[in-house]
């Protein structure tokens, strides 16, 4: 590839610290915080401590944890930090929309008037919070078309959740519940999809996709009965290809009784091109660490920003933030209220940080980021095709795929033994994040999943596309060098049969100790501390 | 014009970018792009929101000037504790949370993202060590998620559909699990039995508990502190009578308490969940929440976590060790909908900030802590039961949090905390909606003085004054 000769590849090389797991650290004694001395006139009126736990509770032994002075502590975990590659340079974690945190947002999350406010605190104490809450909520129902969002779910799967509380209270305020126990859904939609719905009690009826790279409206009908409760699905998918049919299929599911649900996983290139509510979806789902620039925290606290209409609105889970002409409200009165998903109205900070987000980019920067993932993605549609061994999805699919678009490493894998496994934990040699391959099952072979977005500049995207390029030159050439990958990283290659075997996992030190001993005596143990 | 304003979160915003990759792509425009979308599906009119504003001088103005109506325990004293509760959080603690390679990534690998894995199973550990388990998940949601998640596990495990929990129950708490219990007309309905609370301690009448419990018993739940605070010293017996009938003993416990009493697992408890904001989180809003999940490392009990297990490994490296993920096929992500319940995003920075402050407090740092505030509750209760009318309904045997019943002042809860709040303070959560009439449950920690606790006490004596 001529670009590759063009891009330098960088002489990356991980951090590496070493660091003894913090067990093993510390000297006995020695502490990182300090607390004030019970006050005089306290232990004069109640007595000491021990006069205050009742009989035969009092610990007697301290738990083994570290003795360390606080700046021990620091400098451990900034060691780990710094053993921590995640996007500190292009991550094109497909599925997953990897955008800019603002600092800005984050600075302003973490004043006190965030993040020491108390969730039970009377509304009048909370103007600010509830007032950034409900002006967030109104600029989703413009993107979407829905009359009301809450933020209790923790996360995408916990708004799908969400939705499955809402379809069992429609239906259960209906008399149909037990009839209606069926949802719909693809074999390429998210697993959470399914799986919040069988924890709910749901059955699960799963389509399976066509040629055209979504299930055909013949398997849907096949599908529907009076026992449909809901269809869960996800539009444009992770292929990257959009259900030309969608309204159609919301026509027949509502024909039969049933709800549509609109997973929004894949938002980023369609935001201001289509609205959930105009197809005829009756709710849909937000991810506010994903699409809406909130960060992920490495796997949370996150937020499934869910959202309906007027109509399934009654049950949503309380409470609802809404405006009345005394001010900002906690709306906890809610008498078919599905009850609740978690405690308290959500991330608050995260949601936060997605109303600065839609307040930077606007009308016209929502419009903007769409058009620039979908220019991205094809983009690297067209470059990554030049690669050997890379074959795209769904190849008869001719038209501009949108945010994203699933690749396959079939071709490489059968030549040279290097898969999507491989490849990506070489990527990591190069200081890129090691990619999304594919939600279970994988419906094409060794696949990964880029997705550009937004924030990446058409030079980072030539790097990691060179990157890959030259992964591939080095599978045909020299694949035990991409097999034994990674080489400049933190550690190699982790070995995993221990992981799922109950004589060897150990998921805490104390486990370990037991199964492993001491970690003094073996070298390939995690060293004593000294 | 607005065309040629560089977006500073977009770097391909610019016109000249735009034209090279439409002209690698042979495309005439970027609309023509979208050709996958029928036109019927388009949005006819302009989004209905303002045009973005760029600027971050403008958007901290325009946020700052919003949120500066907040209300908070900055700027008053607060009582409120009900499942959030005002804690210290030591400044180590926000720098590493706050730390672009934590706060940032979606997941990585085991090699590239070794540093956050480690964190991960630190937090695991050392919470292993304050509760005398092995097993100890990532965190899940809320404590109130963990609760749910636990008593569905000891449902598959059992093969049974019914759990007993005690009569007075945090309603926030409550109404999750009645949602992971599911509506009766679901066909794995869980059917929640109550049990009474004996009038005089506040703890689980164990007559009561011995009726309710039977051979379709899954689990009991039950906490220590409860809701209102106070140390379930019956927990052994409750074990007992549960393991009698082949049930699960699930147990709720603050860890903040570990310094001092003895871990659950103690009692005879078979999986043991709780709150993870008191190890260092903020309560922002509520949204410090996350719960924590924790067993013996037995088999049956690994093999139904519906979350993530990071375990020490080895590489290939001789000498080295990392971390990867145990027993992970049984989650949703590789099972749909036939994994253990599901699994997603949680609060695992969370779990990095709980590691941080285990490793701050050590053994001194928790029973420090813990004496503190068992001390300070008790001195806060008893300085209130001075006031002509005010009785603490159970005067003795709690951690830090008590209810207050002011039913003897002839004035209610509400009006009461109406007075406190301006003087700045937050009285505790009312608990007359939940059939304690007149009474609220107060919340005292290490972040308040003996100052503070004397300030509350003369306002609530000018309050409840007739």
């Amino acid at each position: 590839m001529s670009d590759n000769q063009a891009t330098h590849l960088r002489q990356y090389h991980a951090p590496v610290w070493d660091e003894p797991v913090v067990m093993q650290l510390g000297y006995p004694g020695r502490r990182g915080q300090v607390f004030p001395q019970p006050a005089r006139a306290a232990v004069e009126k109640v007595g000491t401590a021990s006069c205050l736990i009742p009989k035969g509770l009092a610990r007697t032994n301290a738990p083994a944890l570290p003795e360390m002075s606080e700046p021990e502590v620091q400098r451990h975990y900034l060691h780990l930090c710094q053993e921590t590659l995640g996007m500190l340079n292009i991550s094109l974690f497909g599925t997953c929309t990897m955008k800019y945190n603002a600092r800005v947002s984050e600075a302003i999350a973490q004043r006190p008037f965030v993040t020491d406010v108390h969730p039970l605190q009377p509304d009048d104490s909370m103007q600010g919070i509830l007032q950034a809450i409900h002006e967030f909520d109104l600029g989703l129902r413009a993107l979407s078309g829905m009359d009301q969002f809450i933020f209790q779910a923790g996360g995408g799967a916990d708004a799908a959740y969400t939705n499955c509380v809402v379809t069992r209270a429609y239906h259960k305020s209906r008399g149909e519940l037990k009839r209606r126990n069926e949802i719909i859904t693809s074999i390429q939609a998210h697993p959470c999809n399914a799986a919040t719905a069988a924890a709910a009690g749901f059955k699960v009826v799963t389509l399976n996709l066509e040629e055209d790279g979504y299930p055909s409206i013949e398997a849907l009908k096949a599908a529907i009965s009076e026992r449909t409760a809901a269809l869960f699905i996800n539009n444009p998918d992770d292929m990257g290809i959009y259900n030309p049919d969608i309204k159609e299929w919301v026509r027949l599911v509502h024909e039969a009784g049933g709800l549509c649900f609109y997973d929004h996983a894949n938002f980023n290139g369609v935001m201001g091109k289509i609205r959930a509510r105009e197809l005829g979806f009756d709710a849909c789902m937000f991810m506010l660490h994903k699409t809406f620039g909130a960060p992920k925290g490495g796997g949370g606290p996150a937020v499934g920003a869910y959202g309906c209409s007027a109509e399934l609105a009654p049950f949503l889970p309380k409470p609802v933030v809404v405006k009345d002409d005394k001010g900002y409200r906690l709306d906890y009165g809610r008498k078919k209220s599905a009850g609740k998903i978690r405690e308290f109205f959500g991330n608050v900070p995260q949601v936060l940080k997605a109303y600065a987000w839609l307040l930077v980019m606007g009308r016209d920067g929502i419009d903007e980021a769409s058009d620039i993932s979908v220019l991205a993605n094809n983009y690297m549609d067209h470059k990554l095709a030049k690669i050997r061994g890379l074959t795209r999805s769904n190849p008869q699919v001719t038209k501009h795929r949108l945010e994203m678009t699933r690749w396959s490493l079939g071709t490489l894998k059968t030549d040279t033994g290097c898969g999507t496994v491989e490849v990506s934990n070489r990527m990591a040699d190069y200081g890129v994040d090691p990619w999304w391959m594919s939600h279970e099952p994988w419906i094409v072979p060794e696949p990964f999943t880029p997705e550009a977005g937004e924030m990446y500049s058409k030079e980072d995207l030539d790097y990691w596309m060179a990157v890959v390029a030259r992964i591939s030159e080095e599978a045909y050439a020299t694949p035990e060098l991409v097999k034994s990958a990674p080489h400049n990283q933190v550690i190699a290659q982790i070995k995993s049969d221990a992981l799922n075997d109950p004589a060897k996992w150990a998921v805490t030190w104390r486990a370990y100790l037991r199964k492993h001993g001491d970690g003094s005596k073996s070298g390939s143990k995690p060293h004593a501390a000294e | 014009m607005r065309e040629s304003i560089g977006h500073p979160w977009m770097g391909n915003s610019l016109p000249a970018l735009k034209q090279q990759m439409l002209a690698e792509i042979g495309a005439g425009s970027i609309d023509a792009l979208f050709e996958q979308i029928p036109a019927d599906h388009r949005l006819r009119q302009p989004l209905d929101l303002p045009l973005g504003i760029k600027s971050e001088s403008a958007l901290r103005r325009h946020l700052t000037d919003m949120l500066a109506r907040n209300e908070s325990a900055d700027t008053n004293l607060t009582f409120l504790g009900a499942g959030c509760w005002p804690h210290h959080v030591p400044a180590v603690v926000d720098e590493i949370v706050g730390r672009t390679e934590f706060l940032t990534p979606v997941w990585g690998s085991a090699q590239s993202d070794f540093g956050r894995n480690q964190a991960w199973f630190e937090y695991a550990s050392q919470l292993g060590e304050l509760l005398n388990m092995e097993v100890v998940g990532l965190p899940v949601y809320s404590w109130g998620c963990a609760i749910g998640h636990a008593l569905r596990m000891a449902a598959r495990l059992t093969g049974r559909r019914e759990i007993v929990i005690a009569d007075m129950f945090d309603p926030e708490r409550l109404s999750v699990v009645e949602n992971y219990c599911e509506p009766t007309d679901m066909p794995n309905h869980i059917k929640i039995r109550r049990v009474k609370g004996d009038p005089k301690s506040g703890l689980i009448d164990i007559d009561d508990l011995k009726g309710k419990v039977s051979s379709k018993t899954a689990a009991v739940y039950f906490e220590s502190p409860s809701y209102l605070g106070l140390f379930e010293t019956n927990a052994a017996e409750i074990g007992r009578i549960a393991r009698q009938h082949g049930a699960e003993t699930i147990v709720g416990v603050d860890p903040l308490t570990l310094g001092i009493v003895r871990p659950p697992a103690d009692f005879g408890a078979d999986i043991v969940v709780g709150p993870t904001q008191p190890l260092g989180v903020h309560m922002n809003c509520g949204g410090g929440v996350g719960g924590f999940m924790a067993s013996r490392d037995e088999e049956r009990y690994v093999r139904e976590y519906n979350g993530f297990l990071v375990s020490i490994t080895e590489t290939q490296r001789p000498g080295q060790f990392g971390f990867g993920l145990a027993s992970a096929h049984q989650t949703s992500y590789g099972m749909r909908e036939n994994g253990k319940d599901w699994t997603g995003n949680s609060v695992y920075l969370w779990a990095i900030a709980n590691a941080v402050y285990m490793s701050l407090l050590g053994p001194q740092g928790f029973r420090e802590i813990g004496e503190l505030i068992v001390t300070q509750s008790h001195y806060a209760a008893r300085r209130l039961a001075e006031i002509p009318g005010i009785a603490i309904r159970y005067p003795g045997g709690f951690f830090k949090e008590f209810v207050v019943d002011f039913s003897g002042t002839g004035k209610s809860v509400a009006v009461i905390n109406k007075k406190l709040r301006k003087r700045r303070i937050f009285g505790g959560k009312d608990l007359t909606p939940e059939g304690m009439k007149q009474c609220a449950l107060y919340c005292v920690t290490e972040v308040h003085s003996t100052e503070d606790i004397e300030r509350l006490a003369s306002v609530i004596e000018q309050a409840v004054k007739p």
